[in-house]
């Protein structure tokens, strides 16, 4: 077998160090994943293997009955369980789309221009980092009230397209992009939409499929907070959690539950993942 | 256009008499007309950044100073709130013991994590690279999972950690690990640090790959002799904003945890055990509807935030010096 790690052929590297490394890599790989497995393999596991004693990591019998029980649960819920299904994809879809597209629109300005008032409109986006959800969440509960957007999705989608998370990495990207490439842009006749769209969009694909990724992962797992209250409205993370609390043989449907809902965000992640961080490298585009 | 606007205009002097004053706001307006297109491009976002987090935070520092309960109007009284929290509320004090011990413990380590395991992951080969940065960030990507480790931890015999150390005979009895306040603490930071290598670790990769390979080859050329050197000397300092953002990230995440504290070891702990700043708020907030207490909690953790971040921001600026 090929050596993993190929360091010792770099310079200024020491094949000892690099096994170490990689020892110390690989031991905290398992502590990672090690839950994970766990809980992917209790999904599977019937319900005499649930309870065994001493408990056991892998399933011996696998077992599609926790799935079929899930089911069987949702079949019995208020509102048909398609209905979660599209409300969560309708939330996170919508919410991802405009946080992208409005996000950058933003950053662009600041990273590749100087005018009255970037300086303190990007520190207050940095400062807002800062702000725990839980600083402002009453005041959002009254602001939300006054709009009259109590228990509508939009409550939820909207203050996504505004998080300071996106901004802040979109900028630092689009700072990267060389001011000669926009220049020659601008003396072609492009206005600066133009700019922003056909040239500075494409080149910083990278940063907004991290955002995607980051974005996705967040608006997947929103119960719809402390705005939304009608059970056709609810998303499935909601429904999922209400099973888990009072559901069957909670261990197995739970862990079900888990897989469920894990595996969206993870499979996004992979099918992004060659795109985000391969061409992260930005090759090209440094002056 | 770019030099045009950084050349330094002489007619915005410090000393602004009338007519200066008069030519300032000229200025100003033309500047304006000229950068229209970039104001359009930035104003979606601002006016949405500025009405549910800016204007939220504005609301919630003034309900601080007021008496509010969701009922009756608000009813200003100063300063009686801070002083309240500061001198008269033992649990709150409580959360904040929790709360520093548990960012000073989980925030550095969580931070330096995140950047040594991306360091590492980046020096191997693509494709075990790609399958190692799926495993250290499944766990903080795969969403409310962390109540496995509520399984984990179980308190009877079928828990995976009882079970196994009943196996190996170290205990007879399965120890209450997430009732007993020994514990509890302990627990929630693996927990947290399992969860932690999020954002940043993806911000941390990201930057690795920006930084430019040829200062590796110019540094061993002036002498950098081992990787520790060339990670202090030239992987560092390329990669200042990505540590800036990453440090950000790690302490509004560490003084701010809550979630998994509650659902591990409910809410409230026992002895509040696992009682933090932010549990605290939810518990004024959501369950007393005491909104001016609760505001006045969420500025000191503001505070303290902007605080931790000023400090570690200065300690950055050093890194690689």
């Amino acid at each position: 077998m090929k050596l993993v790690l190929p360091l010792h052929k770099k310079v200024n590297r020491s094949w000892q160090v690099d096994a170490l490394l990689f020892l110390a890599l690989a031991g905290f790989g398992s502590f990672m994943a090690i839950p994970l497995i766990y809980v992917v393999n209790n999904a599977f596991k019937p319900l005499d293997e649930l309870f065994i004693f001493p408990p056991t990591l892998f399933v011996r019998n696998a077992t599609l009955e926790n799935f079929a029980n899930l089911f069987q649960v949702m079949k019995n819920s208020w509102v048909p369980f398609s209905r979660y299904i599209f409300n969560t994809v309708f939330i996170t879809a919508a919410g991802t789309a405009g946080h992208i597209l409005l996000a950058s629109a933003a950053a662009y300005p600041l990273a590749k221009h100087k005018f009255r008032g970037s300086k303190v409109l990007f520190t207050v986006v940095v400062l807002s980092l800062m702000f725990s959800p839980h600083v402002t969440a009453i005041p959002n509960y009254m602001i939300m009230s006054a709009l009259g957007w109590m228990d509508t999705y939009q409550a939820v989608i909207v203050p996504a397209f505004a998080y300071p998370l996106g901004l802040y990495l979109m900028k630092q990207f689009m700072e990267q992009i060389p001011d000669a490439l926009l220049e020659a842009a601008k003396i072609d006749g492009a206005s600066e939409y133009r700019i922003f769209w056909q040239v500075v969009m494409p080149l910083v694909k990278p940063a907004w499929l991290t955002l995607l990724i980051l974005m996705m992962q967040m608006l997947w797992g929103t119960d719809g907070g402390s705005f939304i209250y009608s059970e056709q409205l609810k998303t499935l993370h909601y429904a999922m959690g209400q099973i888990i609390q009072g559901g069957i043989a909670r261990a197995g449907v739970g862990a079900a539950v888990a897989v469920i809902m894990m595996s969206v965000p993870i499979v996004t992640f992979i099918l992004s993942q060659s795109n985000v961080i391969q061409t992260m490298a930005s090759s090209g585009m440094k002056d | 256009m770019q030099k045009v606007k950084n050349t330094a205009n002489p007619l915005i002097q410090p000393r602004l008499s009338p007519s200066r004053l008069r030519n300032y706001w000229e200025l100003f307006g033309r500047d304006v007309r000229r950068d229209k297109h970039l104001y359009v491009l930035l104003a979606p976002y601002m006016v949405l950044f500025m009405l549910f987090t800016v204007l939220p935070v504005i609301i919630s520092v003034l309900f601080s100073f007021t008496h509010f309960n969701m009922l009756e109007m608000p009813r200003w009284i100063g300063w009686e709130n801070y002083s309240k929290l500061l001198w008269n509320d033992d649990v709150f004090l409580i959360g904040v013991k929790n709360t520093l011990i548990f960012s000073v413990v989980t925030g550095p380590v969580s931070y330096i994590a995140c950047f040594l395991f991306a360091w590492l992951i980046n020096e191997l080969n693509p494709k075990l690279r790609a399958f190692m940065t799926l495993v250290f960030f499944a766990p903080s990507i795969s969403g409310n999972v962390f109540f496995i480790w509520q399984i984990i931890f179980s308190s009877d015999s079928y828990g995976i950690i009882n079970g196994l150390l009943m196996q190996l005979g170290v205990i007879y009895e399965p120890v209450q690990w997430l009732q007993d306040p020994k514990y509890m603490l302990g627990i929630i930071m693996l927990v947290q640090l399992w969860l932690s290598l999020g954002t940043s670790f993806l911000a941390f990769i990201a930057g690795l790959q920006t930084v430019d390979k040829t200062l590796y080859e110019a540094g061993a050329v002036d002498g950098v002799k081992n990787r520790w050197q060339e990670l202090w000397y030239i992987t560092l300092p390329s990669m200042r904003p990505q540590l800036m953002f990453g440090a950000v990230i790690q302490i509004t995440a560490s003084l701010a945890v809550a979630d998994v504290a509650m659902a591990l070891a409910g809410f409230p702990s026992v002895q509040y055990g696992a009682h933090t700043i932010v549990t605290h708020l939810v518990d004024y907030g959501t369950i007393r509807f005491e909104m001016g207490y609760a505001s006045a909690i969420a500025t000191v953790l503001f505070v303290l935030m902007l605080g931790s971040n000023l400090i570690v921001q200065k300690l950055l600026k050093r890194v690689g010096e």
